[in-house]
């Protein structure tokens, strides 16, 4: 892997703990990380792929080699298992960013992609199409779920407007609005759901990665990846709301119009994802605690952090939730509850010591 | 030229908080804000940053009016220190400072790292807290938080420091520090204070401001009489001067009659 290298103290501004050299160090393990969890990810199933079959199937899609691969191998890794891990991958950094992002946006520690109503508004819009039918065709299950999405992201800015703006506010108004979608949820399922539709949309509801294809990976891929660009071209504007919007203002971030903006951009990343691969919680509240352990607070370092060590995270969950209880798939939004929330108790014990 | 407020006035929430308010500080003076509790101290010092826009009358910035300038470019003459300025996060005392770095960053880098690196130094010398750089922002006490964001606020090399009340929950001995660090700074300082005798140590005029109005401007030794203190104060006060020529100012308990005690007005602002 990497070898060691001094970090001195001699020139340039990498003097600290946090330096770049650090930072940069990590990233490079970290993006090697991604790269084989995912190859790694890909052997772990009933059918049984080596990490030379996985090596094979790659080389030989992307034009650089043409090695005999039987069939049935090369479906199963370029078809199902690389989209399904990449798009994971995808999922989990997005999460993760949203959540970073958040947290220092509304200075809430426990702020995540879902506090603003996103996934039940996701939730929502999925079973009124995929239950009651509307539009179905048409839509979709994912065009539900993404509409869904942004309807209850538009409610709660408009309530947290309504009740005079402010950090707290949108907190407030997004837990209501949480919970006003979940009962909404639940009562189409038990008012009009027969078994079958019930168990494809809990499925569903819990995040699943069943059956996603290369556009899907495509689309996440994207979305993600400007996502990373823009939160780490405002890395700096996010630093200067560590002390609270006068603060910000006083460092010269027009303070309304940035928030507003991250907002609006982490919605949309997160009814992307979520129209994907269902409601994964805790990758966005848990993974930039994570992150900010290893890396410390600074958002030039954070973002990128958190986006690998959320691909990573995500990838092998998603791996153990496909294999721990084959042929039957864990939804992997289980999976990443039982890690989260242990860890999401240490966060909690670890900020009543801090005070 | 410097940051100067002509004729401002400003209503917050249907109440006037700032009536028809002039400020001229002369560059590189200190000077202080005075008057009881909402008396628009804070609301001044908003106006003062562009952080709002007074109704009629103009702040500018070097002539320009402030709300024609960018953010960032007030940001680069213009330095805040605020009360009640804390944070969950877990950040290193050099990570703080650094944030003044942050107006004179483009999207992507920094002008110049090495300036970056330099004014932090600098700042934390000037602050005396070098050797705590590396020491978390919750390991600092009162005092050393406040000498932090003055540090923060020095890293933004500015021309102008607002300060709002930064001397509130520290002890005698770190109150006369801060300020004396403040009024040693380069810079013009509006400081908005509550104790007249710190007021009369190191500032070099005050305004007292009595709902929303200037009732008085000057150097301290003119301006602070027991008359004025009583009047907008509602307190009984003995103003003389020690064998060393200096303000003191004594006050007496008991109200005076004419007070009107806290008026509603004094209510922080509601978010």
């Amino acid at each position: 892997m990497t070898t060691p290298v001094t970090d001195g103290t001699g020139s340039g501004s990498g003097t600290s703990p946090g330096s770049t050299l650090r930072v940069v160090l990590l990233l490079v393990g970290g993006i090697v990380a991604v790269a084989l969890s995912v190859g790694a990810a890909i052997t772990l199933g009933p059918a049984d792929v080596s990490l030379v079959n996985v090596r094979d199937v790659l080389l030989n899609h992307l034009g650089l080699a043409d090695i005999p691969v039987r069939v049935v191998k090369d479906a199963i890794v370029w078809e199902e298992r690389l989209p399904r891990a990449l798009t994971a991958a995808a999922a989990g950094a997005g999460l993760g960013i949203c959540g970073a992002v958040m947290q220092s946006l509304l200075r809430n520690p426990l702020a995540d992609p879902f506090l603003l109503g996103i996934s039940s508004g996701a939730s929502t819009g999925a079973v009124v199409i995929g239950v009651l039918g509307v539009g179905g065709s048409v839509i979709g299950l994912s065009g539900g779920a993404f509409i869904g999405a942004l309807l209850a992201f538009a409610l709660v800015m408009l309530l947290a407007r309504l009740a005079g703006g402010g950090t707290d506010r949108v907190i407030l108004a997004g837990v209501a609005s949480t919970q006003l979608f979940s009962a909404l949820t639940s009562f189409v399922i038990f008012a009009f759901a027969d078994a079958d539709e019930t168990r494809g949309v809990m499925f569903w509801l819990l995040g699943s990665l069943e059956g996603v294809r290369w556009d899907d990976v495509a689309l996440c891929a994207v979305v993600v990846a400007v996502g990373i660009a823009l939160c780490l071209a405002y890395s700096h504007a996010l630093d200067a709301f560590s002390f609270g919007d006068e603060i910000a203002a006083s460092l010269g971030i027009a303070v309304a119009r940035v928030r507003l903006g991250l907002l609006v951009l982490t919605a949309l990343i997160t009814a992307t994802l979520v129209s994907v691969t269902g409601a994964i919680g805790f990758v966005g509240l848990v993974l930039p605690h994570a992150a900010r352990f290893l890396f410390g607070p600074r958002h030039a370092g954070l973002i990128p952090a958190t986006a690998l060590i959320g691909a990573v995270f995500m990838v092998w969950v998603d791996a153990v939730s496909r294999v721990a209880f084959q042929p039957t798939p864990l939804p992997v939004g289980v999976g990443t509850a039982l890690v989260g929330v242990p860890a999401f108790v240490l966060i909690l014990v670890r900020n009543r010591r801090g005070q | 030229m410097t940051l100067q407020a002509d004729r401002v006035v400003w209503h917050r929430g249907g109440k006037l908080v700032v009536d028809e308010v002039t400020l001229r500080p002369a560059p590189g003076t200190t000077i202080g804000l005075l008057g009881p509790n909402g008396s628009g101290k804070s609301s001044l010092l908003r106006l003062l940053n562009g952080t709002a826009k007074p109704e009629s009358g103009v702040v500018t910035l070097d002539g320009a009016e402030l709300s024609s300038l960018a953010r960032r470019d007030i940001a680069r003459s213009v330095a805040v220190v605020s009360q009640h300025a804390d944070t969950d996060v877990d950040i290193r005392v050099r990570d703080v400072v650094r944030l003044g770095r942050i107006p004179h960053r483009g999207s992507f880098g920094t002008a110049s790292a090495t300036r970056d690196e330099e004014a932090v130094a600098e700042a934390l010398r000037h602050t005396g807290l070098a050797d705590k750089a590396d020491q978390r922002w919750h390991t600092l006490s009162g005092g050393e938080r406040q000498r932090a964001h003055i540090a923060r606020a020095l890293a933004q090399e500015p021309r102008e420091l607002l300060l709002d009340e930064p001397t509130n929950h520290l002890d005698i001995r770190h109150q006369l520090e801060l300020l004396s660090l403040v009024s040693r700074l380069p810079v013009t300082s509006v400081i908005a204070l509550h104790d007249l005798n710190l007021a009369a140590i190191f500032c070099d005029e005050v305004i007292i401001l009595e709902r929303g109005r200037a009732v008085a401007a000057g150097p301290p030794r003119e301006v602070l009489t027991a008359e004025l203190i009583a009047r907008v104060y509602g307190v009984r006060a003995r103003v003389g001067v020690d064998e060393r020529g200096r303000l003191t100012v004594l006050f007496e308990p008991g109200a005076l009659e004419s007070s009107d005690e806290l008026t509603p007005e004094d209510a922080p602002p509601a978010w």
